[in-house]
């Protein structure tokens, strides 16, 4: 009877569905206040925002999430590769999915020097895998397969629905806030005194949905940085398991983030919106450090990703 | 992976699929028939070597075991990809002689847990012009597909086409086309 040596990291599963469940929570909860505010206090300016809001930060992630291969690619500048453009690169991938047993994504290279790789794509059929020239120089064949076994991890995880699900409440919250602010601004007070005290509840209730959304927001914040943060790991360790070579995709992190930290700052400007799907993150001061503390950040630091690969390569040689 | 796993990120790795195998002997025999295909006795099982002495442990077992089984040759070589490759030489017409010993190198991988890592065996082929024709195995998928490779890298689809209609009753094909990846510089082709 074989014996299974994949076992799956329960404690990092555990807290990555807490975060999940919180998020949810969260955003029931907020639903639930808003509902009841206005059923009590209720106008029709008021619904109306929630009701906008909601349509538009709708649209918007329903949007991003069915586009998300098309804008992460003409984001980065990238161009779709065919076999005989990039024989190695499709040969690596080739093999991955006949191990992982998935679909072959789509394969693009983006002409810019900075090491990086992410993939993107709502199902398998319009997945895209993207690296950049500046990681194909600098990484040997081990250390690629590695990482676009991290990136293809993220395609079966299916991270882009899942985070942008996730990034839904945000979205609502900042929406309601900006939209309470601008009708506050526009037409509150004056119907306030106009009508006498049928609207007197109309200020302090649009002011109290107003401080909810804030909160609602910066909770939501960085509840999704932390899902992120354990999605990022999940990929890593499916990954490695994947090629059963932890080491190799240890010292492509290695390279890839020292590299990140050397290159001019007129590089790393121009891929800050892509950060969330990059493989490693490209913030950094001009001395190298990381300028944002652990808990904005969409990537799990370096010395814990290299500490859970270390783990996995302990397991293998068991 | 149901969808719970998905969410979660709990991949399980995909096991192999190992008795498929022994549909090949029969299916040599109808290529035969058909064609002009006739197998040279060399077959391969292509892994991907985990890191660590447990794997490197069990890989050293299965060139022993194969070494004290009578008629095989056992040559070992890795391509440009990091991976593996076993391959297996037989007498020209012993294709279950073959197919028993490669499903002994499978068992003996799959036994010691690394099971994951097996990407597919090909059993090699030729005609009376020298072509070569792989028919190759992917363990994951659990099919097959023909694999006619030419020089300058480029594939006779044709005659993988070809070679898929005549056996298409006798093994599971793969029925996606876009699975049927291109192993240049497999050993025995």
């Amino acid at each position: 009877m074989a014996r299974t040596r994949y076992a799956t990291d329960k404690g990092l599963i555990a807290r990555m569905g807490a975060t999940m469940f919180l998020i949810g929570l969260v955003f029931t909860a907020f639903i639930l206040v808003v509902v009841l505010l206005l059923t009590r206090y209720s106008t029709v300016s008021n619904g109306g925002i929630i009701f906008i809001a909601i349509l538009l930060g709708g649209a918007m992630c329903f949007g991003s999430y069915y586009w998300s291969d098309r804008i992460a690619l003409s984001t980065a500048g990238a161009r779709l590769v065919t076999p005989e453009q990039a024989p190695e690169l499709h040969g690596v991938i080739d093999r991955l999915c006949a191990l992982a047993d998935m679909p072959k994504p789509r394969v693009a290279i983006a002409p810019t020097d900075m090491p990086n790789a992410f993939a993107t794509g709502r199902s398998s059929k319009v997945a895209v895998v993207c690296v950049t020239e500046g990681l194909l120089r600098r990484l040997n064949t081990s250390e690629l397969e590695g990482v676009l076994a991290h990136e293809m991890s993220h395609v079966a995880h299916k991270d882009v629905a899942v985070m942008t699900i996730a990034s839904f409440l945000g979205i609502i919250a900042a929406l309601m806030v900006r939209f309470a602010f601008y009708s506050e601004l526009f037409g509150g007070g004056g119907r306030g005194r106009g009508r006498g005290g049928a609207n007197q509840n109309a200020l302090p209730v649009i002011l109290v949905i107003m401080l909810i959304g804030m909160i609602v927001y910066a909770i939501s914040f960085l509840l999704i940085r932390m899902l992120s943060r354990y999605r990022e790991l999940s990929a890593d360790r499916s990954g490695a398991l994947l090629t059963g070579q932890p080491s190799a995709l240890a010292s492509a992190l290695v390279k890839v983030s020292g590299d990140i930290a050397r290159i001019p700052t007129r590089d790393l400007r121009a891929a800050e919106p892509l950060n969330a799907f990059f493989f490693a993150p490209a913030l950094t001061t001009r001395r190298g450090e990381l300028n944002m503390s652990a808990i904005f950040s969409t990537h799990p630091s370096l010395e814990k990703r290299l500490k859970e690969l270390d783990k996995i390569s302990q397991q293998l040689s068991r | 992976m149901g969808l719970l796993d998905t969410l979660l990120g709990r991949t399980k790795p995909v096991p192999p699929k190992l008795d498929s195998l022994f549909a090949l002997p029969s299916a040599a025999i109808t290529l035969q028939a058909a064609t002009d295909f006739v197998p040279t006795g060399t077959g391969s099982v292509c892994f991907r070597a985990a890191e660590g002495k447990a794997f490197a442990d069990i890989e050293k077992d299965v060139r022993d075991l194969l070494s004290m089984a009578g008629a095989t040759k056992v040559a070992v070589s890795s391509d440009s990809y990091g991976f593996t490759w076993l391959i297996c030489t037989h007498a020209a017409d012993d294709v279950e002689g073959l197919v028993t010993d490669l499903h002994a190198v499978n068992s003996s991988l799959e036994g010691g847990g690394f099971g994951p890592q097996l990407l597919c065996t090909i059993v090699s082929f030729t005609d009376s012009k020298s072509r070569p024709l792989g028919l190759v195995y992917l363990y994951k998928r659990g099919t097959f597909y023909p694999f006619a490779p030419q020089s300058g890298e480029r594939r006779d689809n044709a005659l993988e086409l070809q070679v898929r209609g005549v056996l298409a009753t006798e093994l599971r094909i793969e029925p996606e086309l876009g699975r049927w990846f291109p192993v240049w510089g497999a050993p025995g082709l």
